[in-house]
């Protein structure tokens, strides 16, 4: 009971640390860490959820859904990775030109 | 004779499939797209008048029980979801098949809108997989599946135009949209703390209130309204919508909105609608009645016409929400079924709102509303698709705007609950006003010779003509989805008297 009340409460702590990094941190790079921060939250609340308390069997369910919900999140992680390394790319791109302009003056 | 659940998977592969075979052989794409929607669009008119009668269905895919299985659900509503995307969707398809070409010929960076077609194809296909999926999916963590599927193809689709802004407007809509989605699950693992089920009927029926309860729906709800871009949540939808080419902006409108608008629907009007309280129902009509105000004016002010039919969109969304609270207290299914029609005749006409935006900025090059005089000339039947969709928006009879607007109005005065009411009568107004602004210019003689850049294949501006004119005469599928919606509320009303005493 204790060990589960320890889980819950560092998946909350996750989660919310993951939600206000979302929403305070500026750079893009720490935005999409904030949520692999939250969604691991969420992983481990499922996992407790799986684990059978006071010797009860072991629920499947949450555990498949974990295994799907990783699997999501690998794949949003690489899609704003990429858009994020696109947008840096064509900003350090336009950053270089403005350079070189200046320098032609 | 073929059991019509059998057929429901096939909504999901078939696109699916489409979308793997156009992403492999991309010199096909186009007549891969085409034929998967077509084919998408048969199965759903197939599947809804063979089983109209027979609703609700259940098919538990591969014969596998939940819930280790997949359970897939039809009811009236799932068939006008489907139903409504496949034909939106196919509109939306044969604009593409035009836009692609019109926008590689015109000679300016050729190497940018080759691969725009290349991927634009599997992506919607992906997208439109999702949809279907969502809509047909019977548990709470399926939906969150397939939520994520369809977020990640319409996130891919936004950054697709491969402009910086869009770029930046993509991301931004896909860190917005994981917020909402984890929320989302998060709310859902509270809830199966709870109840040990995901199903979602059997959840609906064993659920009580408890705090657990109370924080998973709270999670799923602000989850889901952050997707959907109800105001104040709205920031992330007019440049996300506005900086994508014109058939992502139409999908996007149309029809990803309302996959989270769905789902709300379907948690506050239908599954948990037994114990949530009346309060949320007022906040969220409240929050839509601000909606409609504040997109009206905002879309009222845009200088471009595409920003004008963003900020529509946000305004159209609050009446969706006005709508909860008047289905709360009206025991009948009419002002469920004026829902619907909204839901509905909003993605025709919207649809054909981006389009023909579209169509106009392909052969101007921009659509900067103080300068669209001579449009008419130019373009005719785009003009006629515009004032069409207007009318339809502003909720004018006989459109499918009007006839959900109607009865909403005459729900809310009957049920006593008439502020709802004068909020739906202000945002019509509003509509009138920034529809009148648009129309106003379509119809003026241009100041000198036409200064059209790109001709405009016939066939772009016809699938936008044909959305708007379905949008108008959508009266006459009123017998078929009212007697959809009308099933849904007789198996309503017995999960709600089956487990209250």
């Amino acid at each position: 009971m204790t060990i589960t009340t320890g889980y819950i409460i560092s998946a909350l702590l996750l989660f919310g640390i993951g939600m206000n990094g979302l929403m305070t941190c500026s750079h893009q790079l720490r935005k999409i860490l904030a949520v692999n921060l939250m969604a691991s939250g969420v992983f481990l609340i499922l996992i407790v959820t799986g684990f059978g308390t006071d010797g009860s069997a072991i629920d499947h369910v949450p555990h498949a859904m974990v295994l799907t919900g990783i699997v999501i999140s690998v794949s949003t992680t690489a899609l704003a990775l990429t858009l994020a390394c696109r947008i840096q790319q064509r900003l350090n791109r336009s950053a270089d030109e403005t350079a070189e302009g200046n320098d032609d003056d | 004779m073929i059991e019509p659940a059998s057929l429901a998977p096939w909504l999901i592969i078939i696109p699916l499939a489409g979308g793997l075979l156009a992403f492999l052989l991309p010199s096909r794409s186009v007549l891969i797209g085409l034929s998967a929607t077509v084919a998408n669009g048969l199965l759903a008119l197939a599947i809804t008048f063979y089983s109209i009668n027979t609703i609700p269905l259940e098919y538990a895919l591969g014969g596998w029980p939940p819930p280790a299985g997949i359970l897939l659900r039809i009811d009236g509503l799932t068939l006008v979801m489907l139903t409504m995307t496949a034909i939106t969707g196919l509109a939306i398809s044969i604009y593409a098949q035009g836009y692609f070409p019109a926008r590689i010929g015109s000679g300016n960076g050729v190497s940018r809108h080759g691969p725009q077609q290349d991927f634009f194809w599997p992506l919607w296909l992906m997208l439109l997989a999702g949809l279907n999926g969502l809509f047909l999916a019977g548990d709470l963590f399926n939906l969150y599946v397939t939520l994520e599927v369809t977020a990640l193809a319409a996130v891919a689709l936004t950054a697709l135009s491969g402009k910086h802004t869009s770029e930046v407007a993509a991301l931004r809509y896909l860190l917005v949209s994981l917020l909402g989605s984890l929320s989302y699950l998060f709310g859902t693992v509270l809830l199966y703390r709870a109840c040990h089920v995901l199903h979602l009927a059997t959840l609906g029926a064993l659920i009580v209130s408890s705090p657990v309860v109370w924080s998973g729906l709270a999670l799923i709800t602000v989850g889901l309204l952050l997707k959907t871009a109800l105001f104040p949540m709205h920031f992330w939808l007019p440049p996300a919508h506005v900086n994508a080419l014109t058939p992502v902006s139409a999908i996007l409108s149309a029809l990803v909105i309302k996959a989270s608008f769905y789902l709300i629907f379907r948690f506050w009007g239908d599954v948990f609608m037994r114990i949530l309280p009346l309060g949320g129902y007022s906040l969220l009509g409240g929050l839509g009645a601000a909606a409609v105000l504040w997109g009206g004016i905002q879309a009222l002010r845009q200088k471009r016409l595409k920003m004008l039919i963003a900020y529509s969109t946000v305004a159209q969304l609050g009446y969706l929400f006005i709508a909860l609270p008047i289905i709360r207290h009206d025991a009948g299914p009419s002002s469920r079924f004026a829902l619907v029609y909204l839901i509905i005749s909003h993605a025709g006409a919207k649809a054909a709102m981006f389009l023909a935006a579209g169509n106009v900025f392909l052969h101007f090059g921009h659509d900067r509303i103080n300068e669209l005089a001579g449009v008419k000339d130019a373009l005719p039947m785009t003009s006629f698709a515009l004032a069409v969709a207007g009318v339809s928006l502003m909720g004018l009879p006989p459109s499918g705007g009007f006839i959900g607007k109607w009865l909403l109005l005459t729900a809310s005065f009957a049920s006593g609950q008439w502020w709802w009411g004068i909020i739906l009568i202000a945002g019509s107004l509003l509509a009138v006003a920034y529809i009148y602004r648009v129309v106003r210019h379509l119809f003026t003689k241009a100041p000198g010779p036409s200064s059209g850049k790109r001709q405009v294949a016939r066939t772009m501006e016809a699938s936008s003509l044909f959305l708007a004119v379905l949008s108008l005469v959508m009266g006459i599928f009123a017998p078929l989805v009212s007697k959809l919606i009308a099933s849904d509320a007789v198996s309503l009303a017995s999960l709600l008297a089956g487990v209250v005493p």
